[in-house]
């Protein structure tokens, strides 16, 4: 049971941000700036680390979400989705993704954690500027959304069915206003028995 | 030295936002409105949450240009941000801001911490919906810019009067994103 009176038919972020349209907006706006830009960072990589953080913070709308989001863009690839959330290390990932997910790591824990040789690594791996940069504000970003998610108790969706279809959503239309105006898609009885 | 070529002598956030507006003019938008737009907090106890929070995260730059903010917006009750920040004394501050103080602490370690109790104890204080809210989205937003700023090794001012100047500039003009 959410803390505060949410819109039952929204789980997780999505019933807070209506319940709070103002703090919505640039919420929005920052998820969309961060995780839809494809430069440098693809999308993918962008929301394997936000699953990655969502994950080490034991937020799990968050990482099922943002999980379900970086299978989309890697067409359908949920094992290498799940090797990065468990053990990134050996999963089969660029070298420069390996030192990036190191600094959100770092990140995670606190800001003061990131020190000058997880930096100089990344940029050895040829790590951008801008790609470290994107790097800390995802973690950072997914350090506020998860404790906004998980500190108001918000629901989330247990049929674990409906998070590919509401992925998909986003992965067309971004994260604009339909963020906190659409319910959660429903998986009909064919797509869960196909 | 920051761990990105931003713009030299500009402190902490002003000078990431600045690297990359994109992000920074979400940000900034964010701060104004959970910081001075409505809300059943005033801008100085929510500054305060800010500065509590920040000071947790041992976030130098944002604990005390935070502080400096709340000691201009609490005026002549300005002792209420030392004794919070120095001596953890909370005598002056009302149960509500007291129950909501706690709640943001566990904000800031981790979301599930915030237990049914902490919820309980803010609304017999007289906490309803909008101050609950707001004070997790404060905690959880500074978990984001206290990262953010050290987690890029942003320069932090060391003098006083700096963070005089920015508490004064915060409390009366808010968050207006920095022009080039």
């Amino acid at each position: 049971m959410p803390y505060i009176d949410v819109d039952k038919n929204l789980p997780g972020i999505r019933s807070l941000m209506a319940f709070r349209p103002e703090t919505a907006k640039p919420l929005s706006d920052l998820a969309e700036a961060l995780l839809r830009d494809n430069t440098g960072l693809s999308r993918a990589e962008r929301e394997l680390i936000a699953t990655y953080v969502s994950y080490l913070n034991d937020c799990f709308y968050c990482h099922n979400s943002h999980g379900e989001l970086a299978v989309c863009y890697l067409d359908g690839n949920r094992e290498l989705v799940d090797a990065v959330r468990k053990d990134y290390r050996n999963a089969d990932i660029s070298e420069k993704l390996k030192a990036l997910l190191q600094i959100a790591g770092k990140v995670q824990q606190g800001g003061k954690s990131v020190l000058p040789e997880n930096i100089e690594n990344a940029k050895r791996h040829q790590a951008t500027d801008r790609d470290i940069h994107d790097t800390v504000l995802i973690a950072a970003a997914f350090c506020m959304f998860n404790r906004y998610v998980d500190g108001l108790a918000s629901t989330a969706p247990k049929d674990m069915s409906s998070y590919p279809l509401r992925a998909k959503q986003v992965a067309e239309n971004g994260y604009g206003p339909h963020i906190y105006s659409t319910a959660q898609p429903q998986a009909s009885s064919e797509e869960i028995h196909a | 030295m920051a761990y990105i070529p931003v713009q030299e002598g500009l402190p902490g956030i002003r000078s990431l936002v600045q690297y990359r507006p994109e992000t920074g003019k979400p940000l900034y938008d964010l701060v104004q409105i959970l910081l001075r737009g409505p809300s059943p907090l005033s801008p100085a106890e929510r500054e305060l949450i800010a500065a509590y929070v920040s000071s947790r995260n041992e976030c130098g730059f944002c604990m005390n240009s935070h502080a400096a903010a709340a000691r201009c917006l609490y005026g002549d009750q300005e002792q209420i941000v030392d004794d919070l920040l120095y001596k953890n004394n909370q005598t002056e501050l009302s149960e509500k801001m007291q129950a909501l103080l706690a709640i943001a602490g566990k904000v800031q370690k981790l979301g599930k911490s915030v237990s049914p109790q902490d919820i309980e104890t803010a609304r017999k204080a007289g906490a309803q919906d909008e101050d609950i809210h707001d004070t997790v989205l404060i905690a959880a937003t500074f978990s984001l810019f206290n990262r953010y700023v050290d987690g890029l090794a942003s320069f932090t001012p060391t003098n006083e009067s700096a963070y005089e100047a920015m508490g004064k500039r915060m409390s009366e003009n808010g968050y207006v994103f920095p022009n080039q």
